[in-house]
């Protein structure tokens, strides 16, 4: 069966059929899931796209942490099932707490859209299984504040736990160690600034996202068949 | 009681603040020599309803934590003096 990604719909959110489409076009299934909502219902993943969730207000994802459908997303990761957090969806993980650090304004305070190439730093995590570590990757960003910053202690558990999952070739923005993506301990959340959905066609100019929503599609169909088995 | 909350957002001690470094950087163009230390925050002022101000000033510290800032960058400086009367927001 195909996976089902279940992808967070948040006023202001404008990234969720880009992911849709890009995850349509790997075999899987999209299907938007919105925020006062307070259960996920049947989906194998779940995506928290880009955008301006709550205009931003106070700060990038703040007042949709509180959303209902955020704790039905913490309990969904807490059980083990893949989530991803891209640019905006990375803040509010952040925000929730499902990821450690804060996503702070770009050194030089300009607004980047532009292209990337960031490196695959962590094998094994949701969005990086069966891609090897070392493989260089073209992604383009598209945010104001994603410059990721952490205590120095926080720094230090990322990367003897090696949960810095990409990091910047070029670090466009002023995150700390080049950081372009994490994941919690756990390794099925992961949150980056890049987005791989806009990567996805060779009509885009790259396909190296489709390589990271793969990764997601055959972990979030391995957690459905595990799913099925233990109801079964 | 009313109760006039004055919660200055800061980012903590030892945080990179790129809006603060890129004022710092432009005042010498202006001709403002010699200024350092350029930190931005935010200002946040509302009117709180509590029975004393102990009380008012618990309901805030919980505000602040949860919501008002993000700790892990974040801290803020607390003001609450009793609302003039008449003085509704």
């Amino acid at each position: 069966m195909a996976p089902r990604v279940g992808v967070v719909v948040f006023p202001g959110t404008n990234c969720e059929f880009d992911v849709i489409e890009a995850v349509t076009a790997l075999g899987g299934v999209g299907v938007t899931l919105w925020h006062g909502d307070r259960a996920l219902g049947d989906v194998d993943a779940v995506v928290v796209p880009g955008g301006f969730a709550h205009g931003d207000y106070l700060r990038p994802g703040a007042i949709a942490r509180f959303s209902p459908i955020m704790a039905a997303v913490a309990e969904f990761a807490s059980s083990g099932g893949p989530v991803v957090g891209i640019c905006n969806g990375f803040q509010v993980l952040t925000e929730a707490g499902l990821l450690p650090g804060a996503l702070q304004k770009n050194r030089g305070l300009k607004f980047l859209c532009q292209m990337t190439e960031l490196d695959v730093v962590a094998p094994e995590t949701a969005l990086t299984t069966g891609v090897a570590v070392g493989t260089r990757l073209r992604i383009p960003i598209n945010h104001f504040e994603g410059n990721y910053t952490c205590s120095q202690e926080t720094l230090a558990t990322l990367k003897a736990d090696d949960r810095i999952v990409f990091r910047y070739v070029n670090n466009p923005n002023g995150s700390m160690n080049d950081i372009a993506g994490i994941c919690n301990e756990q390794r099925n959340v992961v949150g980056l600034m890049p987005h791989p959905e806009r990567a996805s066609s060779a009509l885009l100019g790259s396909t190296d996202g489709a390589l990271l929503l793969g990764s997601l599609l055959s972990v979030a169909g391995r957690a459905g068949s595990e799913r099925l088995a233990v109801g079964a | 009681m009313l109760f006039d909350v004055h919660v200055e957002v800061r980012l903590r001690a030892g945080i990179a603040d790129p809006q603060g470094a890129t004022i710092e950087r432009s005042l010498p163009a202006l001709g403002f020599e010699g200024v350092t230390g350029v930190r931005v925050g935010k200002s946040i002022r509302f009117v709180v309803d509590a029975a004393d101000e102990a009380r008012a000033r618990a309901e805030v510290d919980v505000m602040c934590a949860r919501f008002l800032t993000n700790p892990v960058i974040e801290d803020a400086v607390v003001d609450i003096v009793a609302a003039s009367v008449g003085a509704v927001a």
